[in-house]
């Protein structure tokens, strides 16, 4: 079925981006927007914009029911829900096929698949994939038993958590009882289930993860990125393909994740997330998002395809592009611009954007949702901007991003822009291949302040 | 008609070939600024400058006692909604558990400075009080998840340490402490309201 008008049922940075395709495609676009973004960047570029409720986003972005009255009122074919918010919820899915809309996304069964993290290691089990060593806990005693076939530490990890959320690592046997019962009892309120389970924990470890694309029939990757610059389980700098890693191991994880989406019959975009023993050179299953992610622009611009127009372009019923057809070549990383304050444990910095200036050039690109005069309100998350810069090899991608952020300026609201460029200005992360701890140790050696002053002296571009 | 960043990249091409530095473009609907910066590359400044295009909102948005001519597709969704929003409501909390033992002392400080930039330290101008504001703008809740019981009500004794209520700004949980020892004198704000900058949550009784 042909698709004349989406409903972009997100904000920020990815509503404008989905817009973007959408125009580009020639299909009309409806904002659904809450009342504190009424006049946002996405609103203006927007073919319309209709309200779904007030800024809070349990009364707007997350109720399912206001999203589909606005589609229906509208009049779009399609929802498209971004990411966070309702993308991966399968209520949604449901409500859009009750009301004769296309949900822009994997089929219901599939969201719930991946969304509940046994089912989907599970499905990475039953697919051939290998998972962290762990499984399910039901009471403390077993948890106790689990945890010494495992070995110490160990992750506590709520069933339907996943994005960072839900996760304690005990290192002590003493620790296991009230770290479960507190996992218990929160996983229930914030999940609304109760259950948890155990992994290994695996450190030194990396992040590698890989796209995927599906037409249900067919699926797809499109190559890999490395997310190890994480700070608590929130991605900051993402790269792709991943630095430093064995052909044996990457060609291991693309097979890997193709395997799962072909198990699953899976339609649409989505990301196997994979944590890498550096010392094992081994692999494992982590997760799987149903949705198109935030760090989607590196893989774009290394293989050079629009992953929002092939998300439309599978939900209107087409086969998604033949695995021999996707070259990957050269290398980008992407900086997430974040309004907080990053000398200040990362203090939100709500308020007024008054000048954005950001890099132009070949290889650079900007996906935004701010400009002069913008408002960023306190009720959502802090991204105002990604900054991606490619090249024909790492060298060159990383060489373009240190000019990029030297040239980058926002005013108005706090950022972590000086914390990039320090960032990118790291000997280590210049290497490549840092792993899911080195973050805490970059930002200890950047933030104590016997060090403040030197570190200052140092040029971004050094 | 916006510009693409393909667009931008074609002009900045073209630009290339010129012995020009600056460059201004203004239409009805966008303004975009190219510059050159001192290490020869280019900054842009854009600014989008069309109104939106405002539909009538949907006729019955939300409501789980709406009408919904929709009939059973009303009923599907309205299940849906109650998930959703439970979701987001707990999820929130969540992280609240979490930012409470780790942001504890710094927003103590950051109360009793607030205070003291109020004039005289910790006491507070109506009858006595002392005032314990918001850190940051956002959002305010009484308890540290929903249904849960509330951290205070009015009459709980309270030590500088005591935690009295979470402010969610960008998703993030901030923990706010009495920050003086003394009785709850009154709660300002309801449950999941907005609080401003520096806003008066609970007004508290000293010892």
């Amino acid at each position: 079925m042909l698709i004349r008008r989406i409903l972009v049922a997100n904000r920020g940075e990815i509503a404008a981006r989905i817009v973007r395709t959408c125009d580009r495609l020639g299909i009309e676009t409806v904002l659904a927007a809450s009342e504190a973004d009424l006049d946002s960047v996405p609103a203006r570029l927007a073919g319309s914009v209709i309200c779904i409720g007030p800024a809070r986003p349990a009364a707007s972005y997350l109720s399912v029911n206001a999203v589909i009255a606005a589609a229906l009122a509208a009049r779009a074919d399609a929802i498209h829900p971004g990411y966070g918010f309702l993308a991966e919820n399968a209520g949604l899915a449901r409500a859009c096929a009750a009301a004769g809309l296309i949900f822009i996304g994997p089929a219901a069964a599939q969201l719930a698949g991946a969304g509940d993290k046994l089912r989907a290691r599970e499905n990475a089990l039953a697919a051939g994939l290998p998972v962290v060593p762990g499984g399910e806990v039901c009471d403390v005693g077993a948890a106790h038993r689990l945890a010494r076939e495992i070995g110490w530490p160990v992750l506590v990890k709520a069933v339907g958590g996943g994005g960072g959320r839900g996760i304690r690592q005990v290192g002590d046997p003493r620790d296991l009882r009230p770290a479960i019962e507190r996992a218990v009892a929160e996983a229930g309120a914030a999940f609304g289930d109760p259950r948890v389970y155990l992994e290994r924990f695996v450190a030194p470890g990396r992040h590698v993860e890989v796209q995927l694309l599906a037409d249900g029939d067919n699926a797809i990757h499109l190559g890999d990125r490395d997310c190890s610059v994480q700070r608590r389980y929130q991605k900051l700098v993402e790269e792709a393909p991943a630095p430093r890693l064995t052909a044996r191991l990457r060609a291991g994880m693309h097979q890997a994740a193709a395997a799962l989406g072909a198990h699953m019959r899976y339609r649409g975009a989505g990301t196997v997330e994979f944590l890498v023993d550096t010392r094992r050179d081994a692999f494992y299953f982590l997760e799987m998002n149903a949705r198109i992610q935030v760090e989607h622009p590196v893989t774009e611009a290394v293989c050079g395809i629009d992953i929002v127009a092939e998300q439309i372009w599978v939900a209107e019923g087409h086969p998604c592009p033949a695995q021999e057809s996707v070259a990957i070549a050269g290398h980008a990383i992407e900086c997430r611009i974040n309004a907080e304050d990053w000398t200040r444990d990362f203090e939100p910095s709500p308020g007024t954007v008054t000048a954005a200036v950001f890099p132009a050039g070949d290889g650079i690109r900007v996906d935004t949702c701010v400009q002069a005069g913008t408002p960023v309100p306190p009720f959502y998350d802090p991204l105002l901007a990604k900054l991606i810069a490619g090249g024909k090899d790492r060298g060159e991608a990383l060489r373009r991003l240190r000019g990029a952020l030297a040239r980058c300026e926002i005013s108005g609201v706090a950022t972590n822009l000086a914390m990039h460029a320090r960032l990118v200005a790291d000997e280590e992360f210049a290497r490549g291949g840092v792993d899911t701890a080195w973050f805490s140790r970059f930002l200890a050696g950047h933030t104590a302040p016997a060090r403040e002053a030197r570190a200052g002296a140092r040029s971004p571009d050094g | 008609m916006h510009l693409t960043n393909e667009d931008v990249q074609d002009i900045l091409h073209l630009l290339d070939t010129l012995p020009f530095g600056e460059f201004h473009l203004r239409t009805e609907s966008f303004e975009l600024h190219l510059r050159r910066a001192p290490d020869g590359e280019w900054t842009q400044a854009t600014e989008v400058l069309a109104r939106p295009q405002m539909l009538p909102p949907a006729p019955t948005p939300a409501g789980p006692t709406g009408t919904g001519g929709a009939g059973k597709a009303g009923g599907t969704t309205g299940a849906g909604e109650a998930g959703a929003a439970q979701a987001a409501g707990t999820a929130e909390a969540t992280g609240a558990r979490e930012a409470v033992g780790a942001a504890e002392t710094a927003d103590t400080s950051r109360t009793a400075r607030a205070e003291e930039a109020d004039g005289t330290a910790g006491a507070a101008p109506r009858d006595g009080l002392a005032e314990v504001r918001s850190p940051l703008p956002g959002t305010f809740y009484r308890a540290p998840n929903p249904g849960a019981p509330p951290f205070v009500e009015v009459g709980s004794e309270v030590g500088e340490h005591t935690v009295v209520g979470i402010i969610e700004t960008m998703k993030l949980m901030n923990s706010v402490s009495a920050g003086i020892r003394g009785t709850v004198a009154e709660i300002c704000l309801a449950d999941a309201e907005f609080a401003g900058q520096d806003a008066v949550l609970m007004r508290i009784e000293r010892d």
